[in-house]
This record gives structure tokens, sequence and C-alpha cells, in this order.
């Protein structure tokens, strides 16, 4: 039991003075999701029932490659602060929740980086 | 933190519930299921039936109630005093919406009639939430004109545009029917202020009088006491006065960005 008065609960530890900026990226990652999924989407659908190397072929085109490493890395940065802001949400504890926010973000980072890297290694090979 | 199962001393328990029929000869029945609990008893909660010949008792949820309270059971307590919707005092949960008992008409609602305290906050006696918490909240954002100008020898004025922002926002009685209809403070009311809380506060930051709307966005500007409204809307539809309390936040949110880039 806290003797602590109900302000300075309220209060608790004042304003972190952040969060806009995780506000405003997620909002512009969204939007930047909009043209990269839709031509992602409808660059698999095209490809369906191609071969290895027709696929192999695809990837390996420049304006191909970067477009799918600027998807990659866009929708793996929304995913990280979408799913940020599920555990804040959610998860109870402190402990539990550093944890969780810590294993999301390499998560996210390192299935980044092995995207972005198979991509690199089909297009620059 | 989020909680998402009750205490088990807060599980309500459905075969202690006690049932008081209606009087011989009654007219037009209608049956109130009412949320109880009594800490003094040590019981679980539990839910009371109560059946209001409603052809003796007022159109409202609230004139049920205070004929449940004189004429059939005096021991069950709920908060009332204007009952014409400006107190906010009798805001409960009545079929299964947040809405204000005094305003709630009986015949609006098809079947039994259920009431419950306003979800997710600690009660102290039946249909009477613990609402410590929540004005610490309202406190804590400073709802008053702050001003460092010397003070005018007369009114401080406001030009009719200026004045028409303030409409919407004026009106809230603070019955918290928004705020605990949010599952975002359900889940982290501790932290988050809560659309009522902060429909209060951006009341402030429209205001042209007010000059310290900068400190104000400072003190909001924060994960957990702003950014946990994901525009749910449940605010927006519960309120029993119209308002909209996710609009206040979405503007908030709004002068955070512009004063950034």
């Amino acid at each position: 039991m806290s003797l602590r008065s109900p302000l300075g609960h309220a209060r608790g530890l004042g304003s972190a003075k952040d969060g806009t900026h995780h506000f405003w990226v997620q909002r512009v990652s969204a939007i930047a999701l909009v043209p990269l999924t839709l031509w992602f989407v409808f660059s698999v659908a095209r490809l369906h029932g191609a071969s290895f190397e027709q696929v192999h072929w695809w990837v390996s085109y420049p304006a191909v490659a970067v477009t799918l490493v600027l998807f990659i890395a866009t929708a793996l940065y929304h995913s990280m602060l979408g799913v940020q802001v599920v555990i804040e949400d959610y998860v109870g504890g402190e402990g539990m929740k550093l944890t969780a926010l810590l294993l999301s973000k390499f998560f996210h980072v390192a299935v980044a980086v092995a995207a972005i890297f198979a991509v690199l290694k089909v297009a620059l090979s | 933190m989020a909680q998402f199962t009750l205490p088990k001393n807060s599980t309500i328990n459905q075969s202690a519930g006690r049932k008081y029929p209606a009087a011989a000869g009654a007219k037009k029945v209608q049956t109130f299921k009412v949320y109880r609990y009594d800490p003094d008893t040590g019981e679980n909660p539990r839910v009371d039936s109560y059946e209001v010949d409603m052809s003796q008792c007022g159109p409202m949820v609230l004139d049920a109630l205070i004929k449940i309270k004189n004429e059939i059971d005096p021991t069950l307590t709920f908060r009332r005093s204007c009952r014409e919707g400006i107190c906010g005092s009798c805001a409960m949960n009545i079929d299964g919406t947040n809405t204000l008992a005094c305003i709630k008409g009986c015949d609006e609602v098809k079947g039994d009639v259920k009431i419950y305290p306003l979800p997710h906050m600690p009660v102290v006696k039946d249909l009477v939430p613990d609402m410590t918490h929540f004005y610490a909240q309202l406190a804590s954002v400073e709802p008053w004109l702050k001003t460092d100008s010397p003070a005018p020898t007369r009114e401080r004025l406001q030009s009719e545009e200026d004045r028409a922002k303030l409409d919407g926002l004026y009106e809230c009685i603070l019955c918290a029917c928004c705020s605990t209809s949010c599952p975002s403070y359900w889940w982290n009311g501790d932290r988050y202020l809560g659309p009522a809380i902060l429909l209060q506060a951006y009341r402030y930051i429209i205001d042209s009088r007010d000059e310290a709307t900068g400190e104000r966005l400072d003190q909001l500007e924060d994960p957990f006491k702003l950014y946990r409204c994901h525009t749910i809307m449940n605010c927006t539809k519960t309120c029993p006065k119209g308002l909209n309390p996710a609009k206040a936040i979405a503007e908030t949110k709004k002068m955070l960005v512009e004063r950034r880039t």
C-alpha cells in the first residue's frame, strides 16, 4: 500500500516529451507501404508458375532489387513500430515488457538484414 | 499494467443474486438486474433482480433506481444529483453501454435492464466507482486558464470565432463514461490519461486566452499519457452528451506533429 497522494501518482514520472516521432513515422511508413505492397503483391502474382531462373532474373533487375529492399525495410520498420505498441498496450510488468520490446527489436532487425542480404546476393551475383 | 481477468473476490457470484418480485396487481412490470457489491460483508459481487411496476414509475432508469431504493431495497447504493444530465453523477453501465441513468429511458432497453458500475474502475459499493485517480488525472492537466500577461482591467476578450472553438468541449461534464469505455484506459489507465481528461486538456490548449499552450503540449507528449489512444472511438460512441473526445485527441496529436514539421 502506498500513501502517495493521488495527484503524485497521476503525475507519475512526468512526460517523456516523446511519442510524436513514433506516431509520425508509423504513418509515414504506412503511406509508403501502400504503393510498395501493391507493387509487391502484383509482381509476385505475375511470377506465378515462373521458373527459378525467371525469378532469379527478375530479382537481379536493378529497379526490382532496389524496390524489394525498400519494401522489406519499410515493412519491417512499420511492423517493429506496430509490435512495440501492442507490447506496450498489453504486456504487464516492467521486466516482461522490456524483454518483449528488446526481443521484438532484435527479431525485426535480424529479419530485415537477412532479407535484404538475400536480395542483394541474388541481385549482385 | 494490463489486467485481463478479475481478481477472485471480484467475480460475480451468479447464484447469490436475490429476487424482488413486483407487488401483486402491478400493471406494467420491467425487471432491473443490478450489480451489488458490499465491501463490508466480504462476499463476492452478485446481481439482484428487481421487478418494478412501470405504471407507477418515472420514465428514466434513474427514476427506477430511486424507486427501488425508496420502496424495495434501501441498501442499494448509487450516486445521483441533478437528474437532468448535467452533473454526471449517475454515470453507469446500462444495457451494456456507459451512460447517465437520468437521461436513459427505461423504454429504450429491450427486455431486462442490466445495470453495472462504470467498467474497470475500483468499486466502492454497488454502482459507486472510486473516481480518485480519474480526478487526480484531471488535476494533473491543470484545467484552468494560465497567463503571463498582466491581468487586464476587464474580461479577457475572445473573438466569436475563437469562442466557437470551445463548442463541443466546454459541455463535458466529466461523468467518465468515455474514459471507462476505452480499452486503452482499461489496460493502462494508471498512466494513460483517457479521453475525458485529454478532452479537458485540449479545451485549454485551444482556448485563445490561454498562454501556456506549448507547456500543455509538452506535458501531454508522452507514449502513455497521450499516445495510448489508438482511435478506437468507443469514447465518442458512448458520450451521453454527444461530444467527440476522439477528435479532441486527434487535434492534439496534429498540433504535436505541426510544431515539429
